[in-house]
């Protein structure tokens, strides 16, 4: 087989350009010229040279962490929260495959990264060198696409398809192998920086087809029961605009996946909650009972829908989704619209504005006022007496100091649900948790990311003391770079979501999910430079939040120690319908 | 059922891995695969054999599209199509049976192509059921040696798959 496809006007770019530059610098530059400002990752044998080309510049900033998960994480994390891809820099072998859950992380949630990997010189390359594996072949199931380097004259033009496949479409992370020999330094080639990218096999769609829209509005115009479900596609297609201005004209209530929290203001009237396995339950009732779904960037995955056989048995199903292969993949989907859902949903408000059919009003109050009945069944209640401090209770306390402005980064377990429940996301990208891979360590990095990016927010890591010491060691990284993070460590001294799943499923036989022999938080807070403040009882917990969020460039590191007896609810019961739900340890619907 | 899916695939180092990694990833089954470049030395074309129900199908079809160095995908099952497999078989031929094998081969339209005093190499051409029911036709003939290539295959009538 030949090797890269190389692009037509290719000896004309280079003879317009007489810069002369190494693989090397060409992969900064590239990125450079990319708009990269800041590029995670840590050195190592295969990377020096690309190192040594950033350190002869200044233009691409490096931030070094103390493991490279946490460079992905804090490069997914930037474009959770800005929309733009992330760029990690690692060495070969070790380098590459601590790299690989945080890969993994972002392919599940489809947000766009550039990985560059080193990798041992192209003559050694199959030959077990040393720090050699076959990235490659690792990160092929996990990642939208990759790449390697044959040529070093590629570089430029290998760069800009990275970027190019990881922005658009599904977005999602690219991986780009480079052997050490395509970088050597007094090996010099010209160099041009592609404008755009155009590849034959790779031409993703932008409308949704007209026809299909028009069925879509005339659906979602007779419809009497109609629920808006709209997911992480919504966020990183920036289309909350749109969203909420088309479920205003139409008066839909609106339910968010745990991606999308943010897509639709979770203060108006029209939010009912996050939906699936610990959603409101009155977004589970609406959905289950709907008779028009609209499904917006959203995939129907098994944590929303419960048993699929018992899914919405009366909803007619509106689904919009740039990835072909999300329709109809888990719920037949009846109408289909495959498009990016910004123009998607502007051709659907525009068709609705033109339409002179009005909606089925009578029916519309008559669904509210279901809806509004359901509402008031648990209401997201929890037990406010008890003398121990209430997570649900922290996290109320958190979003009122931040005043639902905070950009919070979650790490995985109950934690994240109580966060996603009590937090109210009015604005988009704000809600930054690894949703698909569920990855423990993802917290404090993703954290970081957005507080490099974004030094004058407010960047909460809500966390529990089981995550939190998969990436603790970043604790160093944060002093390193003045990241003043604010960590709510809900600590129980369980794996709080593990031991709820043996509570309800093993008859409370604890296998492996307490942790003893905890460390001491605020010391070890203490000892990497930063605050501890240690919270024990609800009346501390007020000034300790005041305290934390007054230091404003500082990391504070709040260990909270909470009810360890707490449950998340609600909580679908397995292989049930979308509203068969435990509403508390007593009662079922 | 058996559908014959048909792949133009830029003709790049991994492309080939990354689609068979896809059915191994997703849990699809392979049951022949057979690939080579066209005309057009950047482009492979690719046909693949696999089993699954109409919704398997839709998605191994929509899981492939979505392979960046994917160009084009065809279920040719879907309507009226040529399918063409190539077998090699080796058997043992001595005494009475030499001259029953030759008229075996002879009656699905076989070629002897390799010759010793104890064994013949039989090319045979033909859809994979027509190979199979060859191979039931031997019936006692010891077989030594089988070599199919994989179904190929191509649209009839004006339909084209190509850029």
């Amino acid at each position: 087989m030949t090797s890269q496809t190389q692009p037509d006007d290719k000896s004309a770019e280079h003879n317009r350009s007489t810069e002369m530059l190494s693989g090397a610098a060409m992969v900064i530059r590239a990125l450079a010229d990319e708009g990269v400002e800041y590029l995670y990752g840590y050195p190592g044998g295969a990377v020096l040279h690309i190192y040594d080309a950033l350190f002869q510049q200044n233009k691409v900033k490096h931030v070094l962490v103390r493991h490279e998960q946490a460079a992905t994480h804090m490069a997914d994390a930037y474009a959770r929260a800005s929309g733009k891809a992330g760029v990690v820099l690692v060495t070969s072998g070790p380098g590459a495959t601590n790299a690989v859950t945080g890969i993994a992380t972002a392919y599940m949630d489809s947000i766009p990264m550039v990985v560059l990997t080193g990798q041992v010189m192209s003559h050694l390359i199959g030959g077990d060198a040393f720090q050699e594996t076959d990235m490659l072949g690792i990160s092929r199931p996990i990642c939208k696409h990759n790449m390697s380097v044959r040529r070093p004259e590629d570089i430029p033009y290998l760069i800009k398809k990275a970027f190019h496949i990881a922005q658009t479409g599904r977005p999602g992370p690219v991986v780009l192998d480079i052997p050490k020999d395509m970088t050597m330094p007094n090996q010099k080639f010209p160099y041009h920086y592609p404008a755009d990218i155009n590849l034959r096999s790779y031409q993703p769609k932008q409308h949704g087809h007209s026809g299909q829209i028009k069925k879509a509005v005339t659906a979602l115009l007779s419809a009497k029961k109609p629920i808006l479900y709209a997911g992480g596609g919504v966020i990183m297609g920036g289309a909350a605009n749109e969203l909420t201005e088309l479920a205003q004209l139409l008066n839909l209530p609106v339910t968010n996946t745990l991606m999308g929290l943010g897509a639709y203001p979770a203060g108006d009237k029209q939010f009912i909650g996050m939906l699936g396995m610990h959603g409101s339950y009155e977004a589970n009732q609406t959905m289950h009972h709907a008779d028009v779904i609209l499904a917006v960037g959203a995939r129907f995955d098994d944590r929303v829908t419960n048993n699929t056989k018992k899914f919405c048995p009366d909803a007619t199903i509106i689904h919009i989704d740039i990835d072909p292969a999300s329709i109809s993949k888990t719920v037949n989907a009846h109408i289909p619209i495959v498009g990016l859902v910004k123009p998607v949903l502007t051709d659907m408000l525009a068709l609705l504005k033109q339409k002179k059919k009005k909606l089925d009003t009578a029916a519309l109050a008559q669904w509210w006022q279901q809806i509004d009945q359901w509402r008031a069944v648990h209401g997201g209640r929890y037990d406010t007496a008890a003398p121990l401090l209430k997570p649900q209770y922290v996290i109320e306390q958190v979003s009122k100091i931040t005043k639902g402005e905070a950009y919070v980064c979650s790490d995985v377990g109950q934690h994240q649900m109580f966060a996603a429940q009590y937090y109210p996301f009015n604005k988009p990208n704000r809600w930054i948790n690894s949703g698909g891979l569920g990855t423990m360590g993802f917290g404090l990095p993703a954290a970081m990311g957005v507080k490099l990016n974004y030094p004058d927010a407010d960047v909460v890591c809500v966390t529990g003391e089981g995550s939190i010491q998969m990436n603790i060691q970043e604790l160093s990284t944060c002093k390193q770079y003045g990241l003043g993070v604010k960590i709510i460590n809900l600590n129980n001294g369980y794996l709080g979501m593990v031991k709820q799943w043996q509570d309800m499923n093993y008859e409370s036989r604890y296998a492996s999910s307490y942790m003893d022999s905890l460390p001491d938080f605020v010391k070890l807070a203490e000892a990497y430079g930063h605050v501890g403040i240690r919270v024990t009882t609800p009346e501390e917990l007020q000034p300790a939040l005041e305290r934390a969020f007054a230091l404003k460039d500082q990391l504070v590191f709040l260990d909270i120690h909470i009810d360890p007896k707490e449950h998340v609810y609600p909580m679908q019961v397995p292989g049930g319908a979308m509203n068969d739900m435990f509403l508390s340890k007593t009662e079922r619907t | 059922m058996r559908h014959i899916i048909s792949v133009l695939l830029e003709n790049e180092s991994g492309a080939l891995a990354r689609l068979v990694g896809l059915f191994a990833q997703r849990g699809y089954n392979i049951d022949s695969l057979n690939v080579a470049p066209t005309d057009d030395p950047t482009l492979s074309r690719l046909t693949l054999v696999t089993q699954g129900n109409d919704q398997v199908i839709e998605q191994i079809s929509k899981q492939l599209h979505k392979l960046i160095e994917v160009v084009k995908v065809s279920d040719i099952s879907e309507a009226a199509h040529i399918e063409r497999e190539l077998m090699l078989v080796k058997v043992k031929a001595a005494g009475n049976q030499r001259e029953e094998v030759k008229r075996c081969a002879d009656i699905f339209r076989g070629q002897i192509i390799d010759v010793t005093p104890a064994t013949y190499t039989i090319q045979l051409v033909g859809t994979s059921d027509k190979l199979d029911a060859f191979i039931q036709a031997l019936g006692t003939t010891p077989i030594l040696e089988v070599v199919r290539s994989g179904a190929s295959g191509i649209a009839r009538g004006e339909k084209t798959l190509a850029l």
